[in-house]
């Protein structure tokens, strides 16, 4: 952390977006987790997406659960909604205020504690139910707060910093993820904004449960030789399966593909998903063949980042309950209480 | 590119940018941050060894250094509530100066024993006093000449009372001639040989350009009585022999003498003053403050005119007549002025004061003493060395290349001192010496530093000015206050201490992005290396001022080099504050010129 606001001065250049805000205006109070942490990365990356989506900041709600990463909301878009919420219990709290009131842009962000031990049933029926929503999990693979202990997305076999080997399973967050239904499905690493910015725009333009693992390591406790979500490992094995433009509705496509290069993804609400293609063949729409390359990466030790899934046409928690468009909190007496005449018009026809 | 060298002490010299644009090298930050403390004789004992004159220049520079100043590139307008400015490094010099401690002298060194050799200083300016000053110190016995009866040279002579007190002339002259072993004659020099034969082991020559162009114009000769030439006109009030002037005056000329004629006009019993320039308002030579000062003492200033004819009856003055012009650039952007066509403008007037530049004149340099002129009757020197055609000859000041100013005149008193002193040594005088610079890291604790590394968003404080009313009464009243203390405190505080500067150790990063991330200016990229075209271009904020430079650091992991523009560095800190793993470290550059007492191997 840092003992001085950041300085309200700024580059000449800076611009303001279609809102009529600059990036800077995107930001929150000054970050309080350890210096180099790779959560004020992520933090600085969902800046960067909403600045370059123009997003309003009182549209998003951004809600947290407890941990480092849990407490990162305060550092980004601080004229927006939200609140940490009990250990685990993000994903409910999000379901609630989605039913009330649909319009808001929402934005969860865990840990991997927060979400793979505590909160994993939580986790597993936010991505069922098709909650509208991005999910983001700041993943260190270790308890940061209680000073370092191994967490569920901790690799089996990799050495803490006091040199102990992880005997248990890790879980796989991104594989859960798509297992339970999630529809929009990515990895990313804390250490590469070209490729996370893209995706967490993606996301929180996805109209139906998005959810991103973002591996972030913890310089304080988990960034040492052995270490599989340290700087050094996870650049080393990072497998980027694609690189991500996202293009929204109906602006014209300005960037230049060679054929063959490129896969254009498009989302039922018209806006594009282009991916280049880097390496392999891959196909993020083929549930099956994405589960499949998922699961080899992790047996080959690598990590395998971009989107990995999408669902051009997902169905949403609304949709699947059928509710009206307006959002709930808005309805009055009059809309939700027909009257006298009608409840006469019921009890006669049962009669 | 190629990695940063920070060993070259001229790279972080560089970064200071009101220090690197200082003749003199003033260590500014360093001054502003012991002003802020309120320790003002340390602050003025570091400018009196870089300027020698701290009362005088906090009041009169030409302060190269604050168009030069980050702060004015790096304010936002809305921000601190007006237009982007500089700190007011050269007023904050002056509170040095106002609040040192009585006995400051008592720090200044004295004379050694003498060294057996004797110099000679033709002119009692800045240069000459500069030249004795950093000589005496070292044993030379110092001998200076002035036509007029007290040291100090145009300082004296040229600025007026108003703007600059005799008592701090007196006393910073005292306390060079305190040093010891300097000798002032009151004595006119009018030959170079005969000075020569004296037996002086070097002689400098800092005796100004102290001859007022003159103008060319019909009438002129005829109206004599009332046309008078600025320089001349300003001594003559500085001793007291004129102590009136018509009630319409026009003051010909848009330079800072322009101002001071002016201004001591209005102090003399002129009511209609005004300026003429032939040039544009824009491009007159004064300072915007001085132009500022001028016409907040209902000074109008008319431009685009050039002096045709002065119209008189019999001798007696009645007022001059302008040509109109306008400016024409011709492909290449030069300048020229060409009539307009519209009609003459007449302005009346009882006295005219010409101040359209000075001149240099050496009528006492015979033409066969050995020292060679240009075309332009400046005399041929060694542009670092200031060593003329005569190897123990030296100039300096407005002597050397032309009128330029107090602060220059310093500088090149350093600079030819060094050289004397290297000659008389038997050491090379091309050989010049590196600066002094001490390198230290500010980190105190694990979010402390030792300076104050919050920026603020203070809009530049005005320096209090006495009322218009009393300042045109009393030609001695000074009319600037000076900043208070607590004024002073808070305009040194829009310091952003650009001589603490980052340092980047490139094997210690872990390329976290930290530093990427928390820069409020987003000066620092990582990226892959490219020329520097390319890089500027690709930054995550544009490099745009190609004068400035752009930090390359590398030994990183992943084979990129780390980028930071140095153009618009706050020097918060926050980098090195956010840094794991001490890649990033804030140290304090106190770079010192080296003058003549370290300037030889042989001491």
């Amino acid at each position: 952390m840092t003992f001085i606001a950041k300085p309200k001065l700024h580059h000449p250049s800076l611009v303001k977006n279609k809102a009529g805000f600059t990036r800077r205006d995107y930001e929150g109070a000054v970050s309080t987790l350890c210096a180099g942490c790779g959560h004020d990365s992520i933090s600085a990356a969902i800046i960067q997406a909403c600045f370059e989506l123009d997003i309003l900041p009182h549209q998003v709600a951004k809600l947290s659960g407890i941990g480092c990463s849990s407490k990162a909301p305060t550092y980004f878009i601080g004229a927006s909604h939200g609140f940490n919420t009990v250990h685990g219990r993000m994903p409910s709290v999000a379901t609630g205020a989605n039913l009330a009131n649909r319009d808001l842009i929402y934005l969860g962000v865990s840990g991997d504690g927060d979400s793979a031990s505590i909160g994993l049933g939580q986790f597993a029926h936010v991505m069922r139910r098709g909650v509208n929503m991005t999910y983001i999990v700041m993943n260190n693979g270790v308890y940061g707060l209680t000073k370092g202990q191994f967490s569920a997305t901790a690799d089996k076999g990799s050495i803490s910093k006091k040199g102990v080997s992880n005997p248990d399973s890790s879980i796989d967050m991104v594989s859960m993820a798509i297992l339970m239904g999630a529809t929009f499905v990515g990895r990313s690493f804390s250490g590469d904004k070209h490729q996370l910015v893209p995706l967490i725009k993606a996301a929180l333009m996805h109209k139906g449960a998005a959810f991103l693992d973002v591996i972030s390591p913890c310089v304080a406790f988990n960034n040492h030789a052995g270490s599989t979500k340290s700087y050094e490992y996870v650049r080393e094995h990072n497998e980027a399966l694609n690189r991500l433009d996202f293009i929204e509705g109906r602006e014209e496509i300005t960037a230049h593909y060679e054929p063959g290069t490129a896969t254009t993804v498009e989302q039922h609400d018209g806006s594009l998903l282009r991916l280049r293609k880097l390496g392999e063949d891959y196909d993020p729409s083929d549930k099956i063949a994405a589960m499949k390359r998922v699961q080899e990466g992790l047996a080959s030790g690598e990590v395998v980042t971009g989107l990995l899934y999408v669902d051009p046409s997902p169905k949403d928690l609304h949709a699947n309950l059928n509710t009206v468009d307006a959002p709930l909190n808005t309805l009055q007496t009059a809309d939700l209480c027909p009257g006298t005449a009608a409840l006469e018009r019921i009890n006669a026809s049962l009669r | 590119m190629k990695p940063t060298d920070i060993t070259n002490p001229d790279y972080f010299h560089k970064v200071v940018d009101c220090q690197w644009a200082c003749p003199a090298h003033t260590p500014v930050p360093e001054y502003i941050r012991l002003i802020a403390h309120g320790r003002y004789s340390d602050a003025y004992m570091i400018n009196w060894k870089s300027n020698v004159f701290p009362g005088i220049l906090g009041r009169t520079c030409d302060r190269p250094c604050e168009p030069a100043c980050r702060r004015s590139r790096v304010e936002d307008e809305t921000l601190v509530n007006g237009k982007k400015e500089p700190v007011a490094i050269c007023r904050l010099k002056r509170v040095a100066a106002d609040y040192k401690d009585d006995d400051v002298f008592k720090r200044m060194p004295k004379a050694p024993a003498k060294n057996g050799k004797r110099v000679a200083c033709v002119g009692g300016g800045p240069a000459s006093l500069t030249v004795a000053r950093d000589l005496a110190v070292l044993g030379y016995e110092i001998v200076i000449y002035d036509q007029d009866p007290k040291l100090g040279g145009f300082i004296r002579t040229q600025i007026p009372h108003f703007r600059l007190p005799e008592s701090v002339i007196d006393q910073e002259v005292g306390f060079i001639t305190g040093i010891g072993n300097i000798e002032f004659r009151h004595q006119r020099v009018d030959s170079l040989k005969t000075l020569a034969a004296e037996g002086y082991d070097a002689i400098f020559v800092g005796c100004g350009a102290p001859r007022g162009r003159e103008l060319d114009v019909p009438g002129r000769k005829e109206a004599a009585a009332n046309i008078h030439i600025g320089i001349d006109w300003l001594s003559s009030v500085s001793f007291g022999h004129t102590t009136k002037v018509g009630k319409r005056v026009i003051v010909l000329g848009g330079g800072n003498t322009a101002m001071d004629c002016c201004r001591t006009a209005r102090r003399l019993g002129g009511q209609d003053v005004k300026v003429i320039v032939r040039s544009g308002f824009d491009e007159m030579k004064a300072s915007p403050w001085e132009k500022e000062d001028a016409m907040g003492e209902d000074i109008p200033i008319l431009n685009f005119l050039v002096p045709k004819e002065v119209k008189h009856d019999n001798g007696r003055i009645k007022g001059v007549l302008f040509e109109k012009v306008k400016a024409e650039y011709d492909a290449k952007g030069r300048r020229s002025l060409v009539p307009s066509g519209e009609p003459d403008e007449f302005h009346e007037c009882d006295d005219v004061l010409v101040a359209i530049g000075q001149e240099n004149a050496f009528p006492w340099i015979e033409k066969d003493a050995g020292i060679e002129f240009d075309r332009w009757g400046l005399p041929k020197l060694d542009e670092k060395t200031l060593q003329s055609t005569v190897k123990n000859v030296f100039f300096g000041g407005d002597a050397a290349f032309g009128p330029k100013n107090i602060i220059w005149a310093a500088a090149h008193g350093h600079e030819a001192a060094t050289s004397i002193h290297k000659l008389l040594s038997g050491e090379k005088v091309e050989e010049r010496p590196a600066p002094g610079v001490n390198i230290v890291s500010q980190k105190m604790g694990i979010h402390e530093w030792s300076y104050d590394n919050a920026p603020t968003v203070d809009h530049r404080f005005k320096v209090p000015h006495r009322p218009k009313q009393d300042a045109l009464k009393d030609i001695m009243a000074e009319v600037e206050l000076g900043f208070d203390p607590a004024l002073a405190f808070k305009e040194a505080q829009r310091c952003l201490n650009c001589d603490v500067q980052t340092v980047f150790t490139g094997k210690l990063c872990i390329e976290c992005d930290a530093c990427v991330d928390i820069c409020p200016m987003d000066c620092i990229t990582f990226a892959d290396n490219g020329d520097e075209k390319e890089l500027r271009g690709h930054l995550n904020a544009p490099a745009l001022n190609s004068l400035q430079d752009l930090y390359i650091g590398d030994d990183l992991k992943t084979g990129r080099v780390m980028v930071k523009d140095e153009d618009v560095c706050l020097h918060c800190g926050l980098c090195a504050e956010r840094c794991p793993t001490g890649a990033w470290d804030m140290r304090k550059y106190y770079i010192e010129m080296t003058h003549a007492e370290h300037a030889c191997r042989k001491q």
